[in-house]
């Protein structure tokens, strides 16, 4: 088979998962053993499909299969409980064929939301949460979600495992979020996507050429969380923000991985496709009202994708934006970008009174954003020396490698040129 | 977020396992193991390692020709690394939690040796875009 074959596998079996996973949930009411049974089943297309063929329908394999896998739990669960009694429904493997349902069928879209209710509940902590997320919904394998965050398979397992015991013992079923939640809910996965795409912006700035590509996947399950509800601005903005921010990937780092900053990057390289997706979906999102901080995000976003040069760039029309967001969100990080802002349109002398008021918010204490901020600032200002100090500050602060080595860089140009 | 929790002792203090009896030592590896097992079993073991007593450590410097020199044994009364985890967990605290149970190793005689654990933040995090 060849690679572009392989690719759609794939893709194909990633599309499916959260539908199969519905269906089996559904039908034996245990989310965890059904999890784990979708699981199998995905690994065994995997590797059978490419050498026997891909069966006449993909769909009705991987329920077949996941379905017997279940009927094989439940006995062993069965005799466990030496019969006393039987939690799930066993049906017969060869029943389980009939669950096949066509591709649109509203249970399935419903599936889908409700998977990611599931495994996106408050009582997980965002690291189990991602990782649930991408196994169950996104349908990875453990090892590719290892990979991805870097960390042993054996451990990802147990990250996996213990998410589901969690969502077991606080009750959570499927179907069981209520409609006032829904809100609630749907901030708290669409978090966890954010956090997604985060991270695969750090992969994609490093030197991890192996990790899978996480802002891709957030992407595609963003797509897939917008398909099971349209109406939702919020989700809009934040799949509009992943795609105007994903626009710039390859201009964002050179030769080494180095990070390249917004005003000297290389424009051409942005991709203008997704660039005019994203700025379409914002523009209609926003005719719409009840605008939120995602859409004020992608909104910045589009405005930097859509200025021929750094120096075109409608900065009135950012700070107006960061101005409305900073009344949605009480976010420290939010304010930073409204003080450069507020250096753009007004000068950095304003900037930097700005960042003093910022600059008392506890939770900017020692970050090294901060420093950041401010050094680029007084750059801006002229105060080279006061710059340099603060952005080999700000290098020894940070925790991403890639930032460290352009803080580290960007000061040592500087100083040279104090120097000259 | 992940940290490195490195072990330092001294050359000469407590951790001598060595010169321990039987008993302590098996009880003390029983330990490292168990604490191991336990972090896996928490999603948050990244790596695990003790390493060979300095006696054996060898300091190289690549030499003109970019061969290794080696340089001899380092001298007993150096603290040296004996050990090193690597966790993922979701704060600082919970990798200062982490350290502290490792800190209480029962040592000679089943006490707890409360040894220093250095905890350091492992470069992991994404870069924040600067406009």
């Amino acid at each position: 088979m060849t690679e572009t074959a392989e690719l759609e596998t794939q893709h194909l079996l990633r599309d499916l998962a959260p539908q199969v996973l519905g269906i089996v949930v559904r039908r034996f009411r245990d989310f965890s053993a059904a999890e784990d049974a979708v699981q199998e089943a995905l690994i065994a297309a995997a590797t059978q499909w490419p050498r026997e063929g891909r069966p006449e329908s993909p769909r009705a394999w991987l329920l077949q299969v996941a379905a017997r896998r279940m009927a094989d739990h439940v006995r062993t669960e069965t005799a466990r409980r030496q019969r006393e009694q039987v939690v799930v429904s066993l049906v017969p493997p060869d029943e389980q064929v009939t669950l096949a349902l066509d591709g649109d069928d509203p249970a399935a879209r419903d599936d889908t939301l409700e998977l990611l209710f599931l495994c996106c509940p408050p009582a997980l902590s965002p690291a189990s949460a991602i990782a649930l997320t991408l196994r169950a919904v996104g349908g990875l394998t453990t090892v590719e979600i290892a990979r991805a965050f870097l960390v042993p398979e054996a451990t990802m397992a147990q990250r996996i495992s213990r998410a589901k015991a969690t969502i077991k013992a606080s009750g959570e079923a499927l179907g069981m979020s209520e409609a006032g939640q829904l809100a609630k809910r749907l901030d708290a996965v669409m978090h966890v996507l954010y956090l997604i795409f985060n991270e695969g912006y750090a992969a994609s700035s490093g030197d991890e050429v192996v990790r899978t590509d996480l802002s891709g996947e957030a992407i595609r399950l963003t797509r897939m969380l917008r398909g099971v509800a349209p109406n939702e601005a919020e989700v809009a903005g934040l799949l509009a923000l992943m795609l105007l921010t994903d626009a710039r990937r390859a201009a964002r780092t050179g030769p080494v991985g180095e990070l390249i900053p917004l005003d000297e990057q290389d424009r051409t390289l942005w991709d203008r496709g997704a660039i005019e997706e994203g700025v379409a979906l914002i523009s209609e999102t926003l005719q719409r009202g009840a605008v939120g901080p995602y859409q004020l995000q992608a909104a910045v976003a589009a405005v930097h994708d859509e200025a021929p040069s750094a120096g075109a760039t409608d900065w009135p029309q950012i700070l107006a934006l960061y101005g409305v967001l900073q009344g949605l969100s009480d976010n420290p990080m939010v304010d930073l970008n409204f003080a450069i802002a507020t250096a753009m349109v007004h000068g950095p002398a304003e900037g930097l009174a700005r960042l003093d008021v910022v600059a008392a918010d506890p939770r900017l204490a020692g970050h090294h954003r901060l420093d950041s901020v401010r050094a680029h600032l007084l750059e801006r200002s002229g105060d080279r020396a006061a710059a340099v100090a603060l952005y080999r500050r700000a290098a020894d602060r940070t925790a991403s490698t890639a930032e460290r080595n352009y803080l580290l860089a960007h000061a040592a140009r500087l100083a040279e040129e104090v120097v000259e | 977020m992940k940290y490195i929790l490195m072990m330092n002792t001294p050359g000469g203090g407590a951790y001598q396992v060595t010169t321990w009896p039987r008993e302590d030592l098996i009880r003390h590896i029983g330990f490292m193991k168990t604490f191991a097992t336990k972090l896996r079993g928490a999603g948050e073991l990244v790596a695990a390692e003790g390493l060979a007593g300095p006696d054996q450590a060898k300091r190289v410097r690549a030499g003109a020709d970019g061969k290794p020199i080696t340089d001899g044994v380092f001298p007993e009364s150096k603290e040296f690394l004996a050990g090193y985890w690597i966790v993922d967990v979701e704060s600082p605290e919970r990798a200062y939690q982490i350290a502290a149970e490792a800190s209480a190793a029962p040592g000679k005689g089943g006490a707890p040796m409360n040894m220093a654990i250095e905890v350091r933040e492992v470069m992991s995090a994404p870069p924040v875009e600067t406009p």
